[in-house]
């Protein structure tokens, strides 16, 4: 075969994954019967490919093509007394595997895309209105040292009252950056005050600061502030 | 309460997310849940019959209005900008997110072949999936799953009103 009669049409695939299974489809043949050395062949032949058009080859597909050389050659290799004992594994069966999962994953980002898609094929209302009635305040996105700064004055107003208490609550940070994203999903902005101050005691204070700082870092949420020592305004980040 | 259909109509138009039946219960507050629930039936059915342009959706655990699927280009036409769709490795991303949650990232670069960092962000930047947790193993990685705007977007009641992997697969057929 030569190398001009393949398409190279590598923007398409999605993976290392979806280039075999394209060859698989290309060939017809059957995904539980893979002959592996021609697929290995016409693997190559994409790579060799992608190599000349210097394209960003990423290291996944060079990770599969060595699996499957090594499919390839432990297929050649007579099967010994031990692998015999051990029931005969078809070398292909782990990828054939990971193939029909992907597959099956594939298929279903496929049909998720035939649904009619709010924003694409049904609409909702526009609330063109609700960007008018926000405040014309200039605000400018704070930073971890003004979170600080606030809790720390936050901390203090809350003091030392739960010194004695023998805390039972079980808590996790990843609750509480549940609990936070819950509410601002909710009502859509929050003050950093408004966060802090139902917490009550000291641990929950800092899991709240701690889930606050963690989302932050992830830009899952966004904190502002119109004036130095202001209100901090807390919102998800979405856009 | 005879204008209940209407109040309740209106307070669905003005919202711009899903609006629960618990929240339409806190604002009539003597109103009994079964007839909020019947009014909102009687109001869903009215639309569908109507067969207009809007219709009102059971969306998210809550309800919307939206277009129609036969005048979605029309819309899109006077929206002026071609609405950019999730691109298929994005889809491929939030499919192994919606079916496998609560899962972590290894787990779907395992299913996909290929790294995930940039489809995940754009992803969690939509607001489509968000952490749900951190895995107590090693390295404590995150833990992702689907959000109530997914639903929104899909256009789906509850996360079991995702079609099963199989009917997928015999539609692809």
């Amino acid at each position: 075969m030569t190398a001009g009669a393949y398409e190279i049409k590598l923007d398409i695939f999605e993976g290392p994954l979806d280039l075999l299974l394209y060859l698989i489809r290309k060939n017809e043949v059957d995904i539980y019967d893979i002959p592996i050395a021609l697929i290995t062949r016409q693997y190559m032949k994409y790579i060799e490919a992608m190599k000349s058009l210097n394209l960003d080859l990423a290291g996944e597909y060079l990770v599969l093509a060595a699996t499957l050389t090594h499919i390839k050659s432990r297929m050649l290799l007579p099967v010994s007394e031990e692998d015999e004992k051990e029931g005969d594994v078809d070398p292909r069966e782990e990828l054939v595997k990971q193939l029909l999962e992907y597959k099956t994953f594939k298929e279903a980002a496929l049909g998720l895309d035939r649904m009619n898609i709010l924003g694409r094929d049904v609409f909702g209302r526009d609330h063109a209105g609700e960007e008018l009635e926000k405040e014309e305040q200039t605000l400018r996105e704070i930073g971890i040292f003004e979170l600080v700064e606030a809790f720390r004055r936050i901390s203090l107003d809350i003091g030392q009252k739960d010194l004695m208490e023998i805390d039972a609550e079980k808590m996790s940070l990843s609750d509480r950056i549940n609990d936070i994203v819950d509410e601002l999903e909710r009502r859509g902005e929050l003050t950093f005050t408004d966060l802090l101050e139902d917490t009550g005691n000291r641990k929950r204070l800092i899991y709240t600061f701690l889930a606050i700082l963690e989302l932050v870092k992830l830009r899952i949420i966004k904190a502002y502030q119109a004036i130095p020592y202001g209100t901090i305004r807390i919102c998800l980040a979405r856009k | 309460m005879d204008n209940l259909k209407a109040i309740i109509e209106a307070l669905i138009f003005v919202s711009d997310v899903p609006v629960t039946s618990s929240r339409i219960e806190g604002v009539l507050e003597d109103v009994k849940e079964k007839e909020i629930s019947f009014a909102i039936n009687d109001l869903i059915r009215e639309y569908e019959e109507r067969s207009g342009g809007i219709f009102l959706k059971e969306v998210a655990g809550g309800y919307q209005f939206r277009t129609g699927e036969a005048v979605g280009s029309w819309v899109q036409k006077l929206k002026g900008q071609k609405q950019a769709s999730l691109s298929p490795a994005a889809m491929e991303t939030l499919a192994v997110v919606a079916y496998r949650q609560p899962v972590m990232r290894s787990e779907v670069e395992k299913v996909r072949g290929v790294d995930i960092s940039g489809t995940l962000r754009g992803l969690l930047e939509k607001n489509l999936i968000r952490i749900v947790g951190r895995k107590d193993v090693p390295g404590r990685p995150m833990i992702y799953g689907t959000t109530g705007k997914f639903l929104e977007t899909f256009g789906l009641k509850t996360l079991s009103d995702l079609p099963t992997l199989r009917e997928f697969k015999e539609l692809g057929e």
